[in-house]
């Protein structure tokens, strides 16, 4: 099995692909055309049971643990948010549980996304992560 | 842009702030509105003059606070035109209004069997308390329904009316829809029932004057963040013979009038009501904000809203795709919209980087969401400061918005 690259490689390759953009307009478009990139969602996850509590957009999340990784699947009925889930999915699925539970994730506040990470009750994004890092962590005390 | 617009503008700081690179466009005013200088200085002149305790010392700092405390209240009363200091009671807030009225309300005059009677168009803050009211007490939730255009079924309202309704509980201008209510046949129609009327007064306390005794309303909340004052500050207006028969609500210092391990007796209103040091700064920087609107004038605030809505609509009414929800014949400066096929909060997010400030979502009112079979909305809801070049850069942004999602 080719040899995934680290966390920490991924968010530079997504760092150094968003140095690209100087517009904000160029930057959401990107992101717009990342959501279209999303694998669909396995409709069993699309009910209440998976949804991540936010009022600005739903957000569903399953996961998944084979073979001592962590598979995600996601959805948001706002694009911009699942543009945002797309590289979530890059930076965090099919990943070791350590690896999802030490993911600092600072190169989204640097590609000038933060406002959307912030811990904020109404942001179903910012809880996302706290949910797949909790996923992860579930997943490893099972294990352990 | 007019001369009297441009002296109001240039009393608010903060709309000199820029956002992402771009002049602040604050169209949240149903949220908050923003603080004329006045209000500011008032808050930082009390902290670095005056600060003290109120209604329980001698000394002269106290003396001083509470008499100003109790001017406040005093200008309040006359801004409602209640007939006593006394049924002007000071809370956080509209919510905590709210929850005050259905807690103890509901203790002096709500039991089993009993009816409460709100709208579908309520915010949560109406709905809620009431609805947890109800399963204490084993009384029934009763709600009026709404038409298309957002306008009260006012035949259903009657329909709703029986011996059993305790009390009516309704917005006076809605936060989604902007609907204004015809709160003068709600009021007299629920009295001729035989019931009590709340009404919510959130959204029209800075829109329209309110007078209690021409509505002869029984209770009436506000907030005072939402007419050009601090947060933190809010009112309770009772009808002093219905308050007098009401049980406290939060309890502790202050609204006491003796206390033993054996038995606690309570002061008389609006102490009863008022427990623990209140937010003085706050009750104090509420009277430039009551100046401001005084000065500003009822007319000029009526004509600049219906401007503005009237604007909005229109240029809206242009752009493809966009599609208004609640219109009713009678609105406040409240315009929600939707664009098709873009989620409210992408739509925001896009905004923002206009700078123009709206709200997406629900905005705490998800029953009304429900009725018209959306998520939410974008909201653009207006304060006296501004202008339509502001809505002309909504524009902007909302056909930008269309193009990056179509």
């Amino acid at each position: 099995m080719t040899e995934m690259k680290s966390c920490a490689e991924t968010e530079a390759e997504i760092e150094e692909e968003f140095s690209l953009f100087d517009e904000w307009m160029d930057k959401y478009s990107y992101i717009i055309d990342l959501s279209k990139e999303l694998p669909p969602l396995d409709e069993r996850y699309r009910n209440d049971q998976f949804l991540i509590k936010g009022c600005q957009s739903q957000v569903w999340l399953g996961a998944e643990y084979r073979d001592g990784r962590v598979y995600f699947q996601a959805d948001s009925d706002a694009i911009i948010t699942k543009g945002l889930i797309s590289l979530l999915m890059r930076l965090l699925s099919g990943r070791t549980p350590q690896e999802i539970i030490e993911a600092q994730l600072e190169s989204l506040k640097r590609i000038g996304i933060g406002d959307n990470l912030s811990p904020s009750r109404s942001n179903g994004f910012a809880n996302m992560i706290k949910q797949m890092k909790m996923y992860a962590l579930a997943f490893q005390t099972q294990e352990g | 842009m007019n001369e009297k617009l441009q002296k109001i503008r240039q009393q608010f700081p903060i709309l000199n702030c820029e956002v992402n690179g771009k002049p602040l466009v604050y169209l949240d005013n149903a949220a908050t509105t923003q603080k004329p200088q006045s209000v500011i200085d008032r808050i930082t002149r009390y902290y670095m003059q005056e600060n003290s305790n109120v209604h329980r010392g001698l000394h002269h700092l106290s003396q001083m606070g509470t008499a100003a405390f109790e001017e406040s209240r005093r200008a309040f009363q006359k801004f409602l035109n209640s007939e006593l200091p006394e049924e002007v009671i000071f809370t956080k807030g509209t919510t905590e209004s709210i929850n005050l009225l259905a807690f103890s309300f509901g203790a002096a005059f709500i039991h089993e069997g009993d009816e409460i009677i709100i709208s579908v168009m309520e915010h949560h803050a109406n709905i809620v308390p009431w609805q947890q009211l109800c399963g204490r007490t084993g009384a029934v939730l009763k709600v009026v329904p709404v038409n298309d255009v957002g306008e009260l079924e006012m035949e259903e309202y009657k329909k709703l009316l029986g011996p059993k309704v305790k009390l009516v509980s309704i917005a006076h201008v809605s936060n989604t829809l902007g609907t204004v209510n015809p709160v003068a046949e709600i009021v007299r129609l629920g009295h001729e029932a035989g019931a009590r009327v709340h009404l919510d007064g959130a959204q029209a306390a800075a829109h329209v004057p309110v007078d209690v005794r021409a509505l002869d309303v029984d209770f009436y909340s506000l907030s005072v963040h939402k007419m050009y004052g601090p947060m933190g500050v809010g009112i309770l207006y009772g009808k002093a013979d219905l308050l007098n028969a009401m049980p406290p609500w939060q309890t502790g210092g202050e609204m006491i009038n003796k206390v033993t391990f054996e038995k606690t007796t309570f002061a008389d209103l609006p102490y009863k009501f008022e427990t623990g040091t209140p937010d003085v700064a706050g009750v104090l920087a509420s009277v430039p904000a009551l100046e401001f609107l005084q000065d500003v004038g009822w007319d000029f605030i009526a004509e600049r809203e219906h401007a503005l809505v009237k604007y909005a609509t229109e240029k809206l009414a242009q752009v493809d795709g966009v599609s208004l929800v609640g219109t009713a014949k009678e609105k406040g400066g409240v315009v929600s919209f939707n664009i098709d096929g873009v989620h409210s909060a992408d739509a925001a997010t896009i905004f923002d980087h206009f700078g123009v400030a709206v709200r997406s979502g629900h905005h705490c009112a998800q029953p009304i969401m429900a009725r018209y079979g959306i998520t939410g909305t974008l909201r653009a809801s207006f304060a006296v400061y501004n202008t339509e070049e502001e809505i002309d850069v909504l524009v902007k942004a909302i056909e930008k918005t269309v193009q990056m999602f179509g």
